[in-house]
């Protein structure tokens, strides 16, 4: 039933789909059909592929380089105090600004390539890790850090030891919502200016009223984010292994 | 190993001139002391501050003034106190034996794994030392905890009413395993049950009133572990509830 859940719910929303192109009688341009979209699929998988690695490249950079400046504003206002005065208002205004809105000037700085993209994800990115992890550090067990004190621990040894592992499922939250938003960057950034990618080509196809192909780039797309996610979400599981949901499953 | 840590031979005193939480003054003029390889034990209401007095023991309140813990010996306190609390604190993502090495790991220091298993040994968990806590019963966890406790090796031991949250066998079962095993060290118990502070402590304070009074010791007859059916345990169990009673209505008061 595992496998077959996803399967059934899958088949559904197709089932769903084609149901609505058959009663609206909407013309192919506009809503194609499961079939139309399954034959761009086959026929355009060269092209389809080639620009969804791009997009996976740039949302997976994204999601270490968001995560790696992520954790480290969050040990780091997590071991300074004086920190936190500092680097909360960066992360605030991080999350004030909408990313669209940064979209042109990024493209402008870094180029119609890659790096554009990448910072995108990685902003998006940085926000949600950052909140989640630094939450985490702050609410330790004080039973853990009065334990920790008799124990003659340095901070240091306090945050390795301690405080770190015990953040860790608060920072998994983060990155699971941060996976799941990932793309949201990636694909901004190149439909404002690029010259590949998954958001690129449904511009490109949708100028050229190649709806069915818009649509076979969603869909990867749609694989990709729901691949991601599952498979960070499986390497999580792996790391938070103490916790009772996982030792279960 | 069994012996207990060498320099042990000192007692230990808080002297508080005052200490205040905002409007409320908890101790005033007080001096309590833990005399060497003696089991004290702390009764009293909850919320009286029994708590706090253990704490400022441990050094875990910060920013105090006027209170001074000191040695017989004239060192510090710091470093030879171990601390075990109502929550076992076991970390969920440590085996059991790692947590039980956790005081060595925090000081940068070589585990030393054999000991480890020696102690866990000795408090019947040599079977769970690769487990995570979250596979054990409260009193193994418990049991966990009072090898952490022992593995510090130190002088004197703080416990915060250990074993509250078990069950009236396991307790006692407990009870029996930290007397034998914490025999001939300097001991701080706080708890609010009269038979546990009967049955283990060497001597026996009541709590009482706002700022804290501390009435005379009772010193029950006998070596710790006292047996359930002896006549002291029992009579000294009215005459500590009626002490009790009488510092509840004080503190209502």
């Amino acid at each position: 039933m595992k496998i077959l859940r996803p399967l059934i719910i899958f088949a559904a929303l197709i089932a769903f789909w084609q149901i609505i192109v058959v009663v609206t009688g909407a013309p192919h341009y506009i809503l194609p059909s499961p079939g139309r979209v399954l034959n761009a699929l086959g026929s355009r998988s060269d092209v389809l592929l080639s620009h969804g690695w791009i997009t996976l490249s740039e949302i997976i950079l994204g999601l270490i380089l968001g995560t790696i400046l992520g954790s480290i504003s969050a040990l780091t206002m997590g071991y300074f105090k004086p920190a936190r005065r500092w680097l909360m208002p960066v992360m605030v205004v991080s999350q004030a600004i909408p990313v669209f809105a940064l979209a042109p000037i990024l493209v402008l700085w870094l180029g119609y390539g890659m790096v554009s993209k990448v910072a995108m994800a990685t902003l998006i990115i940085y926000f949600p890790v950052t909140a989640a992890f630094f939450d985490g550090l702050r609410r330790t067990e004080p039973g853990h850090l009065d334990l920790a004190q008799t124990m003659n621990a340095s901070r240091w040894a306090t945050l390795r030891h301690i405080r770190v592992p015990a953040a860790l499922p608060s920072f998994a939250s983060g990155l699971r919502v941060a996976t799941a938003v990932a793309p949201i960057g990636a694909i901004v950034g190149e439909w404002v200016g690029s010259s590949e990618g998954l958001g690129f080509l449904m511009l490109h196809a949708n100028g050229r009223m190649q709806i069915d192909v818009m649509f076979a780039a969603l869909f990867v797309l749609a694989i990709i984010a729901v691949t991601l996610y599952y498979a960070v979400d499986a390497g999580l599981k792996r790391l938070l292994f103490w916790l009772p949901d996982t030792q279960t499953s | 190993m069994n012996s207990t840590p060498e320099n042990n031979t000192f007692s230990v005193s808080v002297k508080a001139d005052r200490l205040a939480f905002g409007d409320t003054v908890l101790f005033e003029h007080i001096e309590f002391d833990l005399p060497a390889s003696e089991w004290t034990c702390l009764l009293g209401p909850s919320g009286v501050g029994k708590t706090t007095l253990l704490r400022l023991f441990a050094g875990l309140v910060p920013d105090v003034e006027n209170v001074e813990v000191k040695c017989s010996d004239g060192r510090e306190l710091k470093s030879r106190a171990a601390y075990m609390a109502q929550q076992d604190l076991l970390m969920p993502w440590l085996s059991v034996v790692d947590n039980v090495m956790l005081g060595e790991r925090l000081r940068s220091e070589q585990p030393d794994k054999a000991r480890a298993l020696d102690l866990l040994a000795r408090v019947g968990l040599t079977e769970n030392a690769n487990n995570l806590p979250a596979k054990l019963s409260g009193g193994m966890r418990q049991r966990a905890a009072l090898a952490r406790t022992l593995m510090e090796d130190r002088p004197v031991v703080l416990m915060d009413e250990p074993f509250s949250a078990l069950d009236a066998i396991t307790r006692i079962r407990l009870q029996d395993m930290a007397a034998e095993l914490l025999k001939d060290r300097t001991v701080l118990l706080v708890t609010h049950d009269p038979l546990e502070a009967l049955r283990l402590g060497d001597r026996i304070h009541v709590m009482s009133g706002r700022p804290v009074k501390l009435d005379e010791p009772l010193t029950p007859p006998g070596t710790a572990p006292r047996d359930l059916h002896d006549p002291a345990v029992l009579e000294g169990q009215a005459d500590l509830l009626e002490r009790l009673a009488a510092a509840d209505q004080d503190k209502a008061a």
